[in-house]
């Protein structure tokens, strides 16, 4: 997929993973930066949500000053069980998101709820409806949080 | 900052992205009736009061290339906790770096590291490196790489 930005694409992508302009015309003030047109910024970053390279453009929230609750939790899945579980917990709204892991720990997924205390409930639902325990592993301290991508 | 219910439904309008037209905030605006200068108002002000943490563009790290993306798990004495965390936390290639509770007797890592790379080799050959010159060769450490993804998405807010 990368192979398919160009370098105007990539200037685009390493300037703007934050710092978007907050004016009357932000789409113009950073096509200025990036030496282009503010139709072609546009267009750009059309083309790539379509393909899917960008997962959306927009603000990224901090989840708890938002009063949301947000927490990471792991869980045992044996394999032959593990696509159903998956479904199961992807089903419920509060799952952002899931991944598969090469682990006993094998599967790993953030919720994010609307407030903290819904982030018990939703994981005794979750181990209720699948019957396997849910390790819950809430953030209790940041070194660092900056996660971009050089492209 | 306090938040009120305009800026409820401000947040809630602009999750799923920012209008792609010339004048997006006057766009979001006209949604839920504000003026464009106050959307600019309000937004800048949950940037600088950090609920929001950036504003722009979330990639797909998958589709970038990045696709050998490891969790490194450190199961760091708690008297070395923050010392290891804030070099860990420092090095460039390392994306996130937390501290979550041990799950005892299953899971005794408490320290949390994100690295994306493109290739499983180098990811881990930068593993070794870095345990050698921080000096980490005592801190048992696990480097747990993702498989399929199933979902991604971010947070919903009503």
């Amino acid at each position: 997929m990368s192979r398919e930005l160009d370098s105007i694409d990539r200037a685009i992508l390493n300037r703007y993973q934050g710092d978007f302009p907050i004016c009357e015309r932000p789409y113009q003030a950073a096509a200025e930066i990036i030496g282009i047109p503010e139709s072609e910024l546009i267009r750009r970053l059309e083309r790539m949500l379509e393909q899917k390279q960008l997962s959306r453009f927009g603000p990224m929230y901090h989840a708890e000053r938002l009063g949301g609750g947000l927490s990471l939790c792991a869980m045992r899945i044996p394999e032959e069980q593990y696509d159903q579980v998956t479904e199961q917990i992807n089903a419920f709204p509060e799952v952002a998101h899931n991944y598969a892991r090469d682990h006993a720990f094998n599967m790993w997924f953030v919720l994010a709820t609307e407030t903290p205390e819904r982030i018990g409930s939703v994981l005794d639902e979750i181990e209720r409806h699948t019957g396997f325990r849910v390790y819950n592993m809430p953030k209790l301290q940041e070194f660092f949080i900056g996660l971009k991508f050089e492209v | 900052m306090v938040l009120n219910e305009q800026d409820y439904r401000l947040i809630a309008e602009i999750q799923g992205g920012l209008p792609l037209s010339s004048h997006p905030y006057a766009v979001i605006g006209e949604r839920i009736g504000l003026d464009e200068q106050r959307v600019i108002e309000r937004i800048d002000a949950m940037l600088e009061s950090g609920i929001i943490k950036r504003l722009g563009i979330v990639v797909r790290h998958h589709e970038l290339g990045y696709t050998a993306n490891a969790m490194v798990v450190w199961d760091v004495p708690d008297e070395r906790l923050n010392e290891v965390g804030e070099k860990l936390g420092a090095l460039d290639c390392i994306t996130l770096c937390y501290q979550r509770p041990r799950r005892l007797p299953d899971w005794p890592y408490n320290l949390f590291c994100m690295i994306h790379g493109q290739e499983r080799e180098k990811v881990l050959a930068y593993i070794d490196r870095l345990v050698g010159s921080e000096g980490l060769a005592d801190i048992p450490h696990k480097v747990l790489f993702s498989g399929r993804r199933f979902k991604q998405r971010g947070a919903r807010y009503q």
